[in-house]
């Protein structure tokens, strides 16, 4: 028998479940709230970690931000799974289009030397800070508290790993398994990229989630994308003739743009929530933005040369108005 | 895989290699100790972590791209079944319970999860490692969300569903999942891998996903089915990570196989006691059966559990210590537990009921040995019982298991007449277990288990003072709506009367 | 000899694929179930690539299984042309 079910109008007993209605009122939920809110266990947890005895399985006071409600701490993008996958998988389609685009009309060979060397000394040991900034999302997510924050942080992490994978393969076109050794080479021991891996070492022990959601996410990232992928790839190699170059990096321009949103609404509301989380706040982002500058002043160099100085102070001074503009004063 | 490279032809593992471990590099300016502070208080030893084997080589393009496809298809038919009323396909309401349970006590073990795979995917010091348990850590919210999302529209309709972020902190039976996986994400990295990665995920998951989706196609329920599915489609890569995660811990240092053993005994039995109400969900809970919790325990037990340990016979592993056990429960663990959630059916937001005469009949074909010896004169009396009006609750509380926190109604593994129950003394008081395989992982580590958080006695502390009404409110749980016995509840009232909507003129 | 097993969904799509096999595995036995399709084999099983191109007729990138697998069982090895399933004992 088939039945035509659409037919049939009846009833719903209730809009949503009881603890959307709680925090959202008697309406329908969202595909984000159902899957984002109060759905991290929360009391009556059983057993103490023992790696950490003194520790609660999930831990708010693991960082010193204060939250009363972490779940404040919303993605203005909305991503859950579902949202996050679809739009990276636009993303990736267009990424390999360019890279295709490049590789048939064999653009990489076409670029001048000087510009190409530019490109793999400055983005090939990219691949490692980005796996850098893999680390600490993915420790942001695991000890972070709240799945509005820790969620996003996931998303985050997985898209450093395909950053620096883009990176690997922007690195064996241009310049074959060669680059990507010389790279790692220049990572660990030339001294332009120290204190940049000297800052990602000290992240990869830092163990207050906020605090390295601030280090990476704010005021790394806040400098390094501006400055390698506006500055340097879209600006200074691109009207050089090596616009090959900003096409293999389109993705990384995009997604600053799309999760530096995200990571402004986090910081705006934890700053709104007390004097106490902005006091801590600006202590974390004044001295962890001041040491990504002095860290990227060197490869920034590899670049643009005498000019990085002034290319970085005026991008920490763009990143300090950033934050000023989260309520966090500086 | 979409990495194309312009030189050099590499292949699939090397090219996986350069896209992944090749991105770390051994720190300099702060220790290996420091940056990877929890890898070594377990014992277990690692010399060379290039050694690892990777199980998928998925790298982040092509998992974005078919992932993208998996959710495009999963959410055009969950919104296709809200849109048209698909819950009325169901072959009968009360199937719905098994979801209930589902959504209480499984998804939030989803989510567990994703935050422990997040936590190993940084804590392990090897970069193929860590890249294929994060890729897990985001496949289980994955899972939590999409079983959310799938059972929502269930929950506009049906009642059970409505409260399963409180159930799941305060009711008693969803204590058995949630220590479980507290369990798993307070141990060590290497001991959670064991857990969730292999005894849970390889011995244990396709017992849970893949006869029991089927049933979920047999009863109409194309919801359950393609969140079960479209799951048990990344668990394929989860298994192959939990299987690999094990050879190679075994690999590295043969000083690793006691402590190895030790899990594999200790979380068989976790898990098997965890997914033991699968059965009951198989033999009892699906109108339309597929086939029988027996059934399904040859061939996903058995057959592929038997294959799996003989594999590993040649690091000298054996078969878990309770295996045996678990081989004597099969026949009895869905009816003893059916029994009881009957008589606690006050207190659960999920419905029970007498199974039939028709139902009898069938599980007395598929349990030719028990049924009708054990089983079927206790629903007959039971029945009696409800027939009379004087239906059958147990108002006492159950005695739960320290340990796996089930109520203590499993019988003797070798005399099935006789309900086990074995206790510890430790630090003098008394502890209480539901069986050998809980007690044993007690003794090993009790100042763990004396932890646990027992919803019984909570009954009697603040906020509840042992008064019952208190108790359903703090675990927001409508007496007489979510509870008690499917015949005449309001789901089955609303069911049949928007199903006589749909096939009738009236 | 132990059981190695693929599931994969039961529809349009992954028709070929469970052609290719049966073609690569002439000892495999199919079930064919509820919405799945479940496919056993002594020892072991290999999915080709380049079976499951000839019975499509296009290119099949190996990794395209993952959008219709249910389960498997068996130690995994997987390269560009194939994807092997065994027992080592």
């Amino acid at each position: 028998m088939q039945i035509d079910l659409r037919t049939v109008a009846i009833q719903p007993q209730r809009q949503a479940f009881d603890h959307l209605v709680r925090r959202f009122g008697d309406k329908p939920a969202s595909r984000y709230q159902e899957g984002s809110y109060d759905i991290q266990a929360a009391e009556n947890l059983h057993y103490k970690p023992t790696w950490a005895p003194e520790k609660e399985l999930y831990d708010a006071s693991l960082t010193r931000i204060v939250m009363q409600d972490w779940y404040a701490l919303k993605d203005p993008r909305q991503f859950y799974y579902s949202t996050y996958t679809l739009t990276r998988a636009r993303q990736q389609e267009t990424a390999e289009a360019n890279f295709a685009f490049v590789e048939s009309r064999g653009l990489a060979d076409m670029l001048p030397d000087e510009l190409r060397d530019v490109a793999l000394k400055v983005l090939v040991p990219l691949r490692h800070a980005a796996w850098g900034a893999n680390q600490h999302n993915t420790f942001i997510c695991g000890y972070g508290y709240g799945t509005t924050f820790t969620q996003p942080c996931m998303y985050h992490a997985m898209d450093n790993l395909g950053i620096a994978q883009y990176l690997s393969r922007l690195g064996l076109l241009l310049g074959d398994t060669d680059a990507l050794e010389a790279g790692k080479q220049a990572w660990l021991d030339d001294a332009a990229w120290q204190p940049l891996r000297r800052y990602v070492e000290d992240c990869l022990v830092l163990r207050d989630p906020f605090e390295l959601f601030v280090a990476q996410n704010v005021a790394l990232d806040g400098l390094l994308y501006p400055l390698v992928y506006e500055r340097i790839v879209d600006e200074h190699l691109s009207v050089r003739g090596a616009s090959a170059v900003a096409m293999l990096t389109q993705f990384m321009s995009d997604w600053f743009d799309e999760t530096r949103k995200w990571v402004d609404a986090v910081l705006k509301v934890a700053a709104a929530e007390s004097e106490h989380n902005r006091d801590v706040l600006q202590d974390w982002t004044r001295s962890w933005s001041a040491r990504a500058a002095s860290a990227m002043v060197p490869i920034v160099e590899l670049a643009l040369g005498a000019e990085a100085d002034e290319a970085v102070g005026q991008q920490l001074a763009a990143l300090t108005a950033r934050i000023q503009k989260t309520g966090i004063p500086l | 895989m979409d990495m194309k490279v312009a030189k050099k032809k590499l292949g699939l593992k090397e090219k996986y290699k350069l896209m992944t471990r090749d991105l770390g590099w051994d720190t300099t300016y702060q220790t290996k100790e420091d940056v990877f502070p929890y890898v070594g208080y377990e014992g277990i030893k690692i010399h060379d972590w290039e050694k690892w084997e990777d199980p998928f080589r998925l790298t982040m393009d092509a998992y974005w791209k078919y992932q993208a496809e998996k959710e495009r298809k999963f959410y055009a038919i969950i919104d296709a079944h809200a849109q048209n009323n698909g819950h009325l396909n169901l072959t009968d309401a009360r199937y719905l319970s098994a979801l209930k349970i589902f959504l209480q006590a499984i998804s939030p073990g989803e989510y567990a999860a994703h935050k422990g795979f997040a936590r190993v995917g940084r804590e392990f010091p090897g970069v193929g490692t860590q890249v294929a348990c994060q890729m897990q850590a985001i496949d289980e919210i994955r899972h939590a969300q999409t079983q959310i999302h799938a059972m929502s529209n269930y929950n506009r309709y049906y009642n059970g569903f409505h409260a399963f972020a409180d159930t799941r902190d305060r009711i008693w039976y969803t204590s058995v999942a949630r220590s479980f996986f507290d369990d798993a994400m307070s141990a060590g990295p290497f001991e959670f891998m064991i857990a969730i990665g292999f005894s849970f995920e390889y011995v244990l998951t396709n017992l849970l996903f893949v006869p029991f989706m089927s049933g979920a196609a047999y009863n109409g329920d194309m919801a359950t089915v393609t969140f079960g599915f479209s799951a048990q489609s990344d668990e394929a890569r989860h298994m192959t990570l939990g299987l690999e995660c094990i050879k190679f811990m075994l690999e590295q240092d043969p000083d690793n196989l006691p402590i190895v053993q030790n899990w594999i005994d200790k979380w068989f039995w976790r898990g098997f006691r965890v997914l033991g109400l699968v059965s009951t969900m198989m033999d009892y809970m699906l109108p339309k059966r597929v086939m029988s919790w027996r059934e399904a325990w040859d061939i996903y037990g058995v057959e592929n559990g038997g294959a799996l340990f003989k594999d590993l016979a040649r690091y000298g592993i054996k078969p878990p210590k309770g295996w045996d056990d678990a081989e004597k429960a099969i026949d009895h663990m869905s009816h003893q537990f059916m029994l009881g959630l009957y008589q606690w059916s006050f207190g659960t937001a999920f419905h029970s009921w007498i199974p039939s005469e028709d139902d009898m009949n069938w599980l007395s074909a598929k349990y030719p040995d028990t049924f009708d010896k054990y089983y079927r004169p206790r629903w007959k009396h039971i029945k009696k019982l409800a027939d009379a009006g004087t239906p059958f609750k147990n108002y006492g509380l159950a005695k739960l298991c320290q340990c796996c926190q089930l109520p203590t109604v499993f019988t003797e593994p070798d005399d099935p007449t006789l309900t086990c129950h074995r206790e510890s003394v430790y630090n003098g008081q008394k502890y209480h277990f539901c069986s050998d395989g809980c007690k044993n992982v007690f003794d090993n580590e009790p100042e763990k288990y004396v932890q646990a958080w027992l919803p019984m006695p909570q009954l009697f502390q603040e906020p509840i003072n042992g008064d019952l009404g208190a108790w359903m409110e703090w675990v927001s749980l409508r007496d007489g709506k979510d509870n008690g016995d499917y015949a005449g509840s309001e789901d089955q009232q609303n069911f049949e009367a928007w199903r006589g909507l749909a096939t009738t003129n009236q | 000899m132990s059981t190695v097993f693929i599931a994969l969904q039961a529809n349009e799509e992954t028709r070929p694929i469970i052609e290719a096999i049966e073609i690569d595995n002439p000892q495999a036995v199919v079930n064919r179930q509820p919405a799945m399709v479940k496919i056993d084999a002594p020892g072991r099983l290999v999915i080709r690539k380049s079976t499951i191109e000839e019975q499509l007729g296009r290119e099949f990138d190996l990794q395209e299984l993952h959008i219709n697998l249910i389960s498997l069982t068996g130690n995994v090895v997987e390269d560009d042309e194939t994807l092997t399933l065994s027992w080592n004992s």
